[in-house]
């Protein structure tokens, strides 16, 4: 599929990355130190530390699910090859127990390790540029107050030559632009706060907007919709397929929550986002809104009208009714599975978090392609183990892709406005084997789902 | 309709609507899949459809025509129990039993399709099944127990000469 | 197929009618006060006329309420008023009379409660269940024997001290022998049980204390019918109920044609706030109610407590101070004083398989099908709500799925009934779903301890005073007060008064005296009567909460006297029992005062369940990863003496169960709500234990003592392991929790970072 196009992408980035190998690639070693004794560090320090920690979600790519925060060793599945996250405990041996200050830093700023090393791109060091030095002062306080944990974290798995780290070299001479955030001085000050926190540590862009060939956000589709661990990151901006309008009140209630009565609950990765994002303070988290519903921008008369409108339908309750008599109309097929398998939970009249969506609010099926709402019907929520949590029993092993097909064929057509999808049945057979990698969690936010539970065993 | 449910077809006369579960209780009298929840939460229900572990409290019947359906009763009867069944009473892998029929075919999916699965992976797949008695450390003994002895029911009739 | 084993269980041997002999005893001596509930009936029940004929004079003897009997067949029958909840009943009775009447256990006919046939054992509950009727049996069992040798001697002409029985035959010293069939065969032989027996010897022991697999197991994994839920009898309807969203709410006007106009729909039934459907096929029922749910109207009121605020709320609610215990007096001595607060929320029994019950009204005649703890009490609630006589209302015990104390059984069975009455004639099994368990189940009472005690120069403990405020833990039946569709329906039956009873036994109070030597001591139990979230008996009732209390502040106490746990234990300890369970606890576990890795802690605890029975101890060691705030727990070693072992390993797999069921409540649970609504509808508002989260190694070491009494287990691990969790938690981290549960968002807040 993109095969053909990455390797050109890969023999321009080898030609640059040679060039690059003179000029730019060479990094000296930062000195090791002893760990420092956590009565050096203020222990205010180390909770402002934490809360930026929650921002920058760091838990989520280096703990590994069921074993020791911020030990490492996850599986990070990527189109160039698998990375395994390192081990960021202050352990000294296997850890970042030896890294200075001043090493820290220079990796949050340049992407560089203590030793020099360039560091891959899945560590977003593009957005961690951003953050200020007292920030990561802070960051380093409190990882370096962690408990330690011995563990090295498997070998990456890159083809040559990406596994030599001066290529990288040549990659971040392409893409990457290194310096702390600049405040824009024509936006608020509760705007600029925003987007230094969306667009530096939290990263949001990482998963929210595109990337190019090879794996560098385009700059000119600033969150306008990405990918994520197998789901797509639905667009922040104009483009939006959220069928109710999102603003800035919207967007604070879902980040706050983690969920929202007109949206629903966070899922895939993203709830994961939403569980951290509970340590921040409510002004925080409306300046992250506030920056948001900028990008998301003033809708047209139009979409206005059509959201505040289906607000109103949805007020008069489920369409049970009609969906029973539909079945001819409708391809048949798709409406009995909805009808008894999906209506039960998603026209109960249940409120958010824990009961099924209206599916006439849904993005999943209102979005571009199929992806997410694949994902969905296939894993659903899993529970989160000893915490409340939405949950959505997956249909994986019930549904033929054929029925799967019917099933979100109806969805498409009758809750939404949009074109039928094409390529639901191909889609999902990639998905099924694992050619197509999706991540299933819980949508609790902390916790990860067992490994990759979508993937059938090889 | 027509359900294959352990080797055999019936013809049930139901809304093609219902769930699974209450087909294989009222219309077909077998009583292992419980309800537990109706919501997919607790695994009560767990039946295996084409050899996958499902929850039959939320499969509409209409999705399984031409399906293979296997129930605990499709595992071995009370005077011949089957190895998954044999390694539950071995284990007393029970208190009130009421979650063991769903248990039961959760592993035995596992199972037939990974018959050496680890320990770490019997204890994931259970996850989504509930036990309130806290009978959990028996029922991963007997999941491991029937790990072996489904070996070597598998292996009994390749070698030809079992002794008596 | 159709409920093979359900209705009339046998009653071939009553109805026999040639020779049999008879040993009736009374289970009343035992069964004192179970629970400390007050609503057991002081006298056994009159007999019940529309029940089969009792043998002989049986019937005019009530007193003496259970009975052994053998026949001319030579099968031996054993009746008991107790109830299979899944903690093995059916096999360790089994056992006992096995043991003594020499036959195989398997050949023993049980019969479990049910109102025409067994007597009245009030409830099965309090892990009692060995420790009474077990004794009882075992004694009665004993004289068959003897008597059967007897009654040998004459017909064999052997001297009867040369006689012994073995397996179901008398036999003499040159081989002679004679089956008990032939030996009852002639004459119709009632005796009453006397107070003394000849049991054998324990060096003697066949089944007690025996590898002996569980009677019902086979047939639950391989698809038997095991339960309620599973009866299936000819005609049957099927129905649902649908509940008000709220307590104290109340149903508007309904027009109901629509849904007496859907497939299947037999009857729409509203009594008041009684609203149910029965319809021919379960998904029939099942639609019927969504689309009568979505129907129906209703007035809501908000009347619940600040689930914020609960502690207040509990302290602001006291109706009632009773003294639970006093001695000393003086409360002046110690060096130092410590105190501590302790809080526990209200918890459910969340069954597995919510509450089920099958009714039938035939012939002016009212059978219920029920899993109810009780069918006696049950009986006569339901009979109340419907204004029928007691002896036209039958209540048969059928399993259900595990309950742990007072579910949502009964009012299942209330249901049931009140539906078949407007179905006369058709059988109307009634299945809860899971929200109307999880919301309308008893709950067990939310409790607040407080405790102060002070040490003396030599770290002993001179004086302790400890405070508890908590709800009555007994609301089951007896009067249709204690039913839900009793209190939903127009005539709307009040709820039974709750009342302080304070008694050996237990209630809230369960447990809250320490067991250890203190010279000064007062225990109070400050009585909230007011009850507006319904709460009843979750197993081992207050003693979750006490022992959770006592023995986290005793590991307090110990740090502050500088002092191992288990030392400091063992220094205020006399009980000899309980030092060699605690001994063999440590010992199994290798227990030790040595430094262990960042985030690792262990955790002792220790209680004698009820202070009368048994005693269990219990170590664990678990990993706490501070930035989730979530426990891992590698490994737990438990030891536990009840007595004499009948079933070695059900003890095992009861303790195990409690040991598991405890750290699920310790770690996960707590029932939510707002000022109107119960929020925790279902597992994802109240999660419970998965797999994920078992520990490593589980050990039950058991502490056997062949022939001294049997003591109740089944509840003995709920307390202790609560407060070995905390323990482990406070020597991981430096940090003790004293309010359940140890969420893991609640955990990560008291680390902080």
């Amino acid at each position: 599929m993109k095969f053909g196009r990455f390797l050109t992408g890969l023999g321009v980035l080898i030609v640059v990355g040679v060039a690059g190998a003179f000029v730019y690639a060479w990094k000296p070693e930062i000195a090791p130190i002893k760990p420092p004794e956590r009565a050096s560090f203020d222990q205010a320090l180390i909770e402002h530390g934490a809360k930026l920690a929650a921002v920058g979600n760091c838990t989520a790519c280096h703990t590994n699910p069921g074993g020791k925060s911020f030990a490492g060793g996850l599986t990070i599945p990527t189109p160039f090859g698998t990375i395994h996250s390192s081990n960021i405990t202050p352990d000294a041996e296997t850890g970042i127990g030896t890294w200075s200050e001043a090493a820290f830093q220079r990796a949050m700023r340049d992407g560089v390790g203590r030793k020099g090393e360039h560091l891959y791109p899945a560590f977003p060091y593009d957005h961690f540029t951003n953050v200020s030095d007292d920030d990561n002062r802070a960051l380093y306080a409190f990882l370096m107050t962690r408990q330690p944990v011995k563990a090295t974290p498997p070998p990456n798995e890159l083809p040559f030559p990406l596994n030599v780290r001066l290529v990288l070299a040549g990659w971040k001479m392409l893409f990457f632009r290194d310096g702390a955030y600049q405040p824009d001085a024509s936006q608020s000050e509760e705007w600029n706060r925003g987007a230094y926190l969306v667009d530096g540590l939290g990263h949001c862009g990482a998963c929210h907007t595109p990337r190019n060939t090879l794996g560098a956000e385009k700059a000119s589709l600033h969150l306008a919709g990405g990918e994520a661990e197998g789901w797509s990151a639905f667009a922040l901006d104009g483009s939006s397929p959220a069928p109710v309008v999102w603003d800035e009140e919207g967007l604070y209630t879902y980040l706050r929550q983690g969920w929202h009565p007109d949206h629903g609950v966070a899922n895939g990765p993203m709830s994961e986002v939403t569980g951290n994002l509970g340590l921040l303070p409510d002004s925080d988290i409306r300046a992250m809104a506030t920056y948001i519903a900028s990008i998301v921008g003033e809708p047209s008369a139009e979409r206005r009208a059509k959201s505040e409108q289906l607000l109103q339908e949805i007020k008069s309750g489920p369409i049970t009714s009609a969906i029973g008599n539909d079945q001819s109309a409708l391809g048949g097929k798709g409406a009995a599975i909805y009808q008894a398998a999906c209506a039960a939970c998603h026209e109960n009249g249940r409120p958010q978090p824990f009961g099924g969506l209206d599916l006439r609010l849904s993005s999943t099926v209102h979005a571009p392609d199929a992806q997410n709402a694949i994902n969905m019907v296939l894993y659903g929520l899993p529970a989160a183990s000893g915490r409340t949590s939405a949950i959505m029993p997956g249909f994986a092993d019930v549904l033929t892709n054929d029925q799967l097909n019917d099933l979100l064929g109806y969805l498409r057509q009758h809750f939404t406005d949009q074109a039928p999808w094409g390529d639901v049945v191909q889609r999902a057979a990639d998905t099924r084997t694992g050619k197509y990698h999706v991540s299933v969690r819980p949508s609790d936010g902390i916790e990860r789902g067992p490994s990759n539970i979508g993937a059938e065993d090889q | 309709m027509k359900l294959n449910v352990n080797g055999s077809t019936h013809e049930v006369d139901a809304d093609p609507a219902t769930p699974l579960l209450y087909v294989l209780r009222n219309d077909l009298e077998l009583n292992a899949a419980k309800f537990g929840c109706g919501l997919g939460q607790c695994g009560a229900c767990t039946v295996m459809v084409d050899g996958k572990a499902i929850f039959s409290c939320l499969t509409p019947i209409l999705l399984l025509e031409g399906r293979e359906i296997k129930t605990v009763e499709g595992l071995g009867t009370i005077d011949s129990p089957g190895p998954m069944q044999q390694a539950f009473i071995e284990e007393q892998a029970a208190q009130c039993g009421y979650c063991i029929p769903g248990m039961m075919m959760r592993a035995q999916a596992l199972l037939q399709s990974k018959p050496d699965a680890s320990d770490a992976e019997i204890q994931t797949t259970l996850e989504p099944n509930l036990c309130r008695c806290g009978t959990h450390m028996r029922i991963l003994k007997a999941v491991k127990r029937a790990r072996e002895l489904m070996k070597t029911a598998a292996m009994a009739p390749a070698s030809g000469e079992r002794k008596v | 197929m159709n409920a093979p084993r359900f209705p009339n269980v046998t009653r071939r041997s009553l109805l026999l009618g040639t020779g049999a002999l008879v040993v009736s005893f009374s289970l009343k001596d035992h069964a004192f006060a179970q629970e400390g509930e007050l609503n057991v009936p002081a006298k056994p029940p009159e007999p019940v006329a529309t029940g089969p004929k009792l043998p002989g004079s049986l019937a005019d003897t009530p007193s003496l309420d259970a009975w052994i009997r053998i026949d001319a067949d030579s099968s031996v029958t054993v009746y008991t008023g107790k109830a299979e909840l899944g903690q093995g009943t059916k096999t360790s009775l089994r056992q006992i009379a096995a043991e003594e009447l020499e036959v195989p256990p398997a050949s023993i006919n049980l019969i479990t409660a049910d109102t025409a046939i067994t007597p009245d054992e009030g409830f099965t509950a309090g892990s009692q269940t060995v420790q009474n009727s077990g004794t009882a049996i075992r004694n009665a069992a004993a004289q068959v024997r003897e008597i059967l040798i007897q009654q040998a001697s004459s017909k064999l002409q052997v001297p009867a001290d040369q006689l012994k029985a073995q397996n179901g035959r008398i036999v003499g010293p040159d081989g002679k022998s004679i089956g008990y069939g032939e030996v009852v065969m002639t004459d119709m032989l009632h005796v009453d049980a006397q107070p003394k027996s000849k049991l054998k010897s324990p060096d003697a022991y066949e089944y007690i204390g025996k590898p002996f697999a569980r009677v019902d197991i086979p047939a639950k994994v391989t698809g038997g019918p095991a339960y309620v839920q599973d009866m299936r009898l000819p005609g049957m309807l099927h129905a649902r109920v649908v509940r008000p969203p709220s307590w104290f709410a109340t149903l508007k006007d309904i027009d109901t044609a629509s849904i007496k106009a859907m497939p299947g729909v037999v009857a729409v039934i509203r009594d008041g706030n009684f609203l149910a459907v029965a319809a021919e096929k379960e998904f029939q029922a099942v639609q019927a109610m969504r689309a009568l749910t979505d129907l129906a109207e209703w007035e809501e009121t908000p009347r619940l407590p600040n689930e914020q605020d609960l502690p207040a709320v509990l302290q602001k609610s006291e109706s009632e101070q009773g003294v639970v215990a006093e001695a000393g007096g003086d409360f002046t001595g110690g060096i130092t004083t410590f105190s501590a607060q302790f809080m526990r929320p209200y918890q459910m029994h969340a069954s597995i398989g919510p509450s089920c019950s099958v009714a039938h009204l035939d012939n002016g005649t009212m059978t219920v099908w029920t899993h109810t703890q009780g069918v006696y009490p049950d009986r006569k609630a339901i009979a109340q709500m419907l204004g029928m006589p007691l002896d036209k209302v039958r209540c048969i015990h059928t399993e259900g799925s595990g309950c742990y104390g007072h579910n949502g059984a009964d009012d299942a069975a209330g249901d049931a009934a009140l539906i078949a009455r407007a179905l006369p004639g058709r059988p109307v099994k009634v299945q809860w779903m899971r929200d109307q368990e999880h919301l309308w189940e008893p709950y067990g009472p939310a409790m607040l301890t407080k405790v102060s005690a002070s040490l003396d120069v030599s770290g002993k403990i001179v004086n302790w005073k400890y405070d508890l405020w908590s709800n009555t833990h007994s609301a089951r039946p007896g009067s249709a007060g204690a039913l839900l569709p009793g209190q939903l329906m127009a005539s709307g039956f009040p709820p039974d008064k709750p009342v302080m009873n304070i008694t050996p036994l237990g209630n809230g109070d369960r447990n809250a005296i320490p067991l250890y030597s203190i010279p000064n001591m007062r225990v109070l139990w400050h009585f909230v009567a007011d009850m507006p979230v319904r709460v009843s008996s979750l197993r081992g009732l207050g003693a979750y909460a006490n022992v959770f209390s006592i023995e986290s502040f005793m590991d307090q106490l110990a740090k502050e006297a500088g002092a191992d746990p288990v030392e400091f234990r063992l220094k205020h300890m006399e009980d000899p029992r309980a030092r060699k369970v605690i001994a063999t606890a440590v010992e199994a576990f290798n227990w030790s005062s040595d430094p262990m890795p960042e985030g690792r802690g262990r955790g002792f605890a220790f209680a004698k369940y009820k202070n009368h029975a048994a005693y269990l101890a219990l170590a664990m060691e678990i990993d706490v990863d501070k930035e989730t705030g979530k426990i891992r727990i590698p490994r737990i070693v438990s030891a536990v003496d009840c007595g004499e072992a009948v079933a070695p390993d059900n003890i095992r797999n009861q303790t195990e169960g409690g040991i598991i069921q405890s750290l699920s409540w310790t770690m996960y649970e707590e029932v939510n709500f707002d000022n109107t609504r119960i929020m925790s509808s279902d597992w994802s508002t109240y999660p419970i234990l998965r797999f994920s989260a078992v520990p490593g190694t589980l050990d039950v070491h058991i502490v056997d003592n062949p022939g001294s009494p049997y003591l109740g287990v089944a509840e003995a691990a709920q307390g202790p392991t609560s407060a070995a969790l905390a323990n482990a938690l406070a020597n991981a981290t430096g940090k003790r929790l004293y309010n359940l549960p140890f969420s893991p968002a609640r955990v990560k807040a008291t680390l902080g970072v």
